[in-house]
């Protein structure tokens, strides 16, 4: 059985079709290899009744030739997403005993289209971290390790429970969300391909919000075509979600294979860090090297405003976190602390209910956006990525097609190693991919390499907007060069 | 710029978040180290340049006043940590 849980989410719906194995065996095949791998903790709940349920669902639709496009296909769920009926916490003790009465619309439409549900994954707290270690859960550990060590190592965060879950194939795929780098950065960590659409591709309904302006879903998974078909069924409009446009979902499986032949993909000289390792830099020059020999040209670019988008990043996103998060006051869900009248009630409820992290970036969110810093702070942040967007969009005027970027400043680290003293040493994680999030455009990364230690190293392409069928297309290229990366299990 | 132990209290209290006194310290800490990090946006021209509103240029969508929902007060309580009567329950907050 250990076999099927090791096909690719296209492999798997060739062989469902075809009936070769059914939906139930090849659920039951992931149930029990979720269940073997308890060590990770890439999953926070379980429900295998659910999956087979569903499972036997999808076998009786393909019997009567109804299958849907990801019929009989078993996915995680990161708990970022509203399940009806099934405990969704965001990874936060404030929620932990919080069951949906209502399902988010990327989830409905992944049923819909038959897709099974294994479980949720684990992520840092209301996705606010980059190593899944601020989850209430506990860390995940990644199922990858450097050779000759047996250091545990972060899967990468904040979407570290679903890395983890794809890279250790306890499912074909997973959903994510990314506001400044919570899909890519995972997925470089843990060889695995994450794409972050853009902003307004998938609806956000039913999401737990952390920063509106920046959040965005998509998915994680083995290879770039099985993330294609994974996002064609989780976009497209939504009349709950007013930010979700209403454009039309293309076949972005389609853009697999196609040629990239007269490309001009951009090389933004201001991604080259000091002291970035030279791992990091030899394999964007071979990624570099792969796409032009598939016939892209490759152009140096500028990007002037990049260092600025970070710190910006870290006014924007807290404001919005102190803003969103004001709901958690013990009232309508969610924990309730007991106080002497209704303030001490909130104010204990959040002091119990928030983990550091949570709390750290809610103060500074409401200091940033309090009487007589507005304009110091949030205002010229704003500014700041206008600034920023302007930099992408000036070239992709002067006929720039996609960016190449590396997805991280470094591979994976051990659990505990960064951001004990110093919170900005963590948030250095997001350095390549939150300018993205801060311009509203689409980012994937691929897997590209393994440093000296055999840790996966991503690379990231950056797209115009609505554009993911070309980071599909060049994404694939890469994938085809540097082969698959599978995480040997000691499990 | 930089908090003291004032204003982090200060912010506590606007962000209902209880902070002990002993933990004042270490958020006064943390607090300033991330305002120093953004510290760098200063030294960024941005005489004239609109802040930004929304990444995707698009006009608000628009539908027709009408109910699309509702009805539905045992689903909206369902998870209240305190109800009654399909009211919530909060500690009194009129004398």
């Amino acid at each position: 059985m250990t076999e099927l849980t090791s096909l690719t989410l296209a492999e798997a719906c060739d062989r469902l079709r075809k009936k070769d194995i059914s939906a139930v065996e090849l659920t039951s095949a992931h149930v029990a290899a979720v269940e073997k791998a308890r060590a990770l903790n890439a999953y926070v709940l379980e429900t295998p009744e659910q999956a087979v349920a569903m499972a036997k669902a999808s076998d009786a639709r393909i019997a009567k030739g109804e299958a849907g496009p990801l019929e009989g296909i078993p996915l995680a769920i990161k708990d970022l997403f509203a399940t009806k009926g099934v405990r969704t916490t965001a990874c936060s003790h404030i929620l932990d005993n919080f069951v949906p009465t209502y399902e988010s619309t990327i989830t409905s439409q992944l049923w819909r289209d038959g897709a099974v549900m294994l479980g949720k994954t684990n992520n840092d707290e209301f996705a606010m971290g980059s190593s899944n270690e601020t989850s209430c859960f506990g860390t995940v550990q990644s199922p990858w390790r450097r050779e000759g060590s047996n250091t545990p190592l972060v899967p990468g965060g904040s979407s570290g429970g679903s890395a983890a879950a794809v890279a250790a194939q306890l499912c074909l795929g997973a959903t994510a969300t990314d506001t400044g780098g919570s899909i890519r950065q995972p997925a470089a960590f843990t060889g695995t391909v994450g794409i972050k659409p853009t902003y307004g591709r998938c609806s956000r309904w039913g999401v737990v919000a952390f920063a509106s302006s920046l959040d965005q879903a998509g998915p994680i998974t083995k290879t770039v075509r099985d993330a294609a078909i994974m996002l064609r069924s989780m976009a497209g409009p939504d009349a709950k979600d007013t930010t979700c446009v209403d454009r039309p979902v293309p076949d972005y499986e389609a853009a697999i294979g196609k040629s990239v032949k007269g490309l001009r993909i951009g090389i933004p000289k201001e991604y080259r860090l000091d002291g970035m390792p030279a791992e990091i830099e030899k394999i964007w020059q071979q990624g570099c090297d792969w796409l032009k020999s598939g016939g892209a040209e490759l152009v140096d670019v500028s990007l002037p405003h990049t260092k600025y988008a970070l710190p910006a990043y870290y006014i924007v996103a807290p404001a919005e976190a102190s803003s969103n998060l004001a709901r958690y006051d013990g009232v309508r869900y969610g924990l309730r602390a007991p106080g002497r009248d209704i303030t001490d009630m909130y104010e204990k409820t959040r002091a119990e209910g928030f983990g550091a992290e949570v709390r750290r970036r809610v103060m500074i969110g409401t200091y940033v956006l309090s009487a007589g810093y507005y304009d110091a702070y949030y205002l010229r942040a704003q500014q700041v990525r206008t600034l920023i967007k302007r930099d992408f969009e000036q070239c992709f005027e002067a006929g720039v097609h996609a960016m190449l970027t590396p997805a991280t400043p470094s591979a994976a680290f051990g659990i505990g190693e960064k951001g004990g003293a110093d919170p900005v040493e963590m948030y250095l994680n997001d350095v390549f991919t939150v300018t993205v999030n801060m311009a509203g455009l689409p980012g994937i990364a691929v897997p590209a390499g393994s440093d000296a230690q055999g840790l996966p190293l991503g690379l990231q392409l950056i797209g115009r907007p609505f554009d993911e069928e070309t980071l599909f297309s060049l994404g694939e290229v890469i994938e085809r060069e540097a082969g698959r990366f599978v995480a040997k299990s000691w499990w | 710029m930089s908090v003291d132990a004032a204003t982090v209290r200060r912010i506590a209290r606007l962000a209902r978040i209880a902070v002990a006194e002993d933990e004042v310290e270490h958020l006064q800490g943390e607090l300033n180290a991330m305002l120093a990090f953004v510290e760098q946006l200063q030294e960024v021209d941005v005489a004239g340049v609109e802040p930004m509103t929304s990444v995707t240029p698009m006009a608000m969508k628009m539908r027709k006043d009408e109910v699309t929902d509702g009805g539905n007060a045992e689903a909206v309580l369902a998870n209240a940590p305190q109800s009654e009567d399909g009211f919530f329950m909060v500690p009194k907050v009129i004398e």
